[in-house]
């Protein structure tokens, strides 16, 4: 039951099976035992999330069932929620509470889901091993002496020890995907624009995306049919976006006419060997699912996480101007006057990664320099872009690794932030490009997991999500669960 | 690349010890080391990225849609007085 899927767990509550309130407190049960040796949550509220089961069974025996019904949901510390502190995992935001529910939260709740809890997570989505978190580091279910990825490892960690079915996380530069990639799990970054950004706090706008993450391809369609959909209140979501048919997407078994686009650039000598093993195998898997397998290039994927590097600091150095202690979060005792305030605040309140992005975008920004960073990265970018257009003029999909190595040791990469950067070198340009992409499981390299990235046309969620589904059902990788937390291995 | 960190930290608002500062200072040069590379990509007449689908930015029509809410919008705030947001002195 614990390392059941979401979709399960609706069966067994609409066919009466179970309720609402049991399904919460076998989790609740999970976290009390296991959360101490992970870190995957940073706050729960035993009586709260009950209380949201009691509701939901008393909904369900007077009304039809909403789409999430019952099911348990947990949501990273970045979501801004009325119930609870929204703390981003940062010293700034400390005890702070939202005074209103972000967007995707209003829709988890109007689906009739459970919200379980925060989960940890690099401090403002900063990073990609859930150690820059003000509030201790996160462990991964596979091998404790190793990171969950990052930054939303807190819901990658959480689902994959089964302390709750799903979560939601958010990925500005393979924040959803990297995670679910080192701990064996499945997560889907919806198209730019598809989910709304209102109430989640800003890291780099023109690149954060909301999305879930889950133990089936399936139940990452049941969220991200819950929560997508324009808002009115966020001007990037797009109001005319081209609908999907969630569910049906995911009933594909086979490949049949697929034609799958394998990048050069993302198979390269410097990776994981074994990883790449894996990945091989994968794509051998869906060439007798019936697949076509087409070499093709994306010649400006080296420049990725360059433009990447200049554009997000730039945008998090402006979004996080508004920390400066007068509407909300941490301000320093007897300030002198207002600019020993905000400079002291600051120096408080934000981590030493968080401050070399603010720095970096700040440089990038400062007179005489907007040229040649951030205008020439942007422009980069569009290259990067027109790529994918071009590739999927040939192919339907595109296939890669997710990450070039699996889950590395705490610590390990922690002195060189340039190393780290590098960590991220297969999903960043998908954040540039504003397409959806999606990690699920293919295997394992030296007892951790690989996660096997595809990439779909903008707003073609349906096109990976089929391609994933057939993939998903033809191996076992999906039903793996770590042994230590009472999975079957 | 020599930066003068002092001076970005002074742009960001952010005190820095003196021992943040030397650590910062090679790190940034090495980060911006990096992305140095994107000097040599030929971006002659390519348009830079605005919004990943190049949508347009909608329009609203200006009227109050949030109701009158400054206690609860109020309330995270370290210190308010009067309905006012409270800091050190400005203008003497």
């Amino acid at each position: 039951m614990p390392f059941s899927s979401l979709s399960d767990i609706q069966n067994r509550l609409s066919s009466g099976k179970t309720t609402a309130v049991e399904v919460a407190q076998l989790y609740l049960e999970r976290i009390a035992t296991y959360n101490d040796g992970l870190n995957a949550f940073v706050h729960i509220d035993p009586a709260h999330v009950l209380a949201q089961a009691e509701a939901s069974d008393k909904y369900r025996a007077e009304h039809d069932a909403r789409p999430l019904e019952g099911l348990p949901i947990a949501v990273k510390d970045i979501f801004c929620t009325q119930d609870g502190p929204t703390q981003c995992c940062s010293n700034i935001l400390k005890d702070f509470h939202a005074p209103y529910d972000a967007h995707v939260i209003t829709k988890l709740k109007e689906a009739g889901a459970v919200l379980v809890g925060k989960t940890n997570m690099d401090e403002f989505a900063m990073g990609s091993s859930t150690e820059t978190s003000a509030f201790g580091v996160c462990r991964n279910p596979w091998d404790t002496d190793r990171i969950p990825g990052g930054s939303s490892g807190g819901s990658a960690a959480a689902v994959a020890a089964a302390l709750t079915p799903a979560a939601l996380g958010t990925d500005t530069g393979g924040s959803i995907r990297q995670p679910a990639a080192v701990t064996g799990i499945t997560g889907l970054k919806p198209t730019y624009g598809r989910v709304s950004r209102r109430g989640i706090i800003a890291f780099a706008s023109s690149l954060d995306q909301a999305g879930p993450m889950t133990r089936t391809v399936k139940d990452c369609a049941m969220i991200t049919a819950a929560i997508s959909g324009h808002d009115s209140a966020d001007a990037t979501s797009v109001a005319d976006a081209p609908a999907v048919d969630w569910l049906a997407a995911c009933d594909a078994t086979d490949m049949k006419g697929l034609k799958i686009g394998k990048p050069k650039e993302y198979f390269v000598d410097g990776m994981d060997p074994e990883v790449r093993a894996c990945v091989e195998a994968a794509l051998k898997q869906c060439e007798a699912l019936g697949a076509e397998i087409i070499d093709i290039s994306l010649p400006n994927t080296e420049h990725a996480v360059a433009a990447y590097y200049v554009i997000a600091p730039s945008e998090a150095s402006a979004n996080l101007s508004r920390y400066d202690s007068v509407r909300f979060g941490h301000r320093c005792e007897n300030p002198e006057d207002l600019l020993d305030m905000y400079t002291r605040s600051r120096d408080e309140g934000f981590g030493s990664e968080v401050k070399r992005r603010i720095l970096t975008g700040a440089f990038a920004l400062s007179s005489g320099y907007y040229d040649a960073y951030y205008l020439k990265a942007q422009q980069v970018r569009t290259l990067v872009q027109q790529d994918f257009i071009t590739a999927f003029e040939q192919v339907d999909v595109i296939a890669t690794p997710t990450s070039p190595i699996t889950a590395f040791k705490l610590g390990e990469k922690t002195d060189d932030p340039l190393t780290m950067y590098l960590s991220d070198i297969f999903t960043i340009a998908v954040n540039l490009a504003g397409l959806p992409g999606l990690s699920q499981p293919c295997g394992f390299a030296s007892d951790l997991p690989v996660g096997l990235q595809w990439i779909g046309p903008a707003w073609r969620e349906d096109a990976i999500l089929s391609a994933a589904a057939a993939y998903e059902g033809a191996t076992d990788w999906a039903t793996r669960s770590p042994v230590a937390f009472g999975g079957e291995s | 690349m020599e930066i003068d960190v002092r001076k970005v930290a002074m742009l960001s608002r952010i005190r820095l010890t003196d021992d943040e500062a030397a650590e910062l200072g090679p790190q940034l040069s090495s980060i911006l080391g990096y992305v140095e590379q994107l000097s040599a990509v030929d971006t002659d007449g390519v348009k830079p990225t605005a919004h990943p689908h190049d949508a347009a930015m909608p329009l609203r029509a200006n009227v109050v849609t949030n109701g009158n809410r400054r206690e609860e919008l109020q309330a995270p705030a370290p210190k308010t007085e009067s309905g006012l947001y409270v800091v050190p002195k400005v203008i003497e």
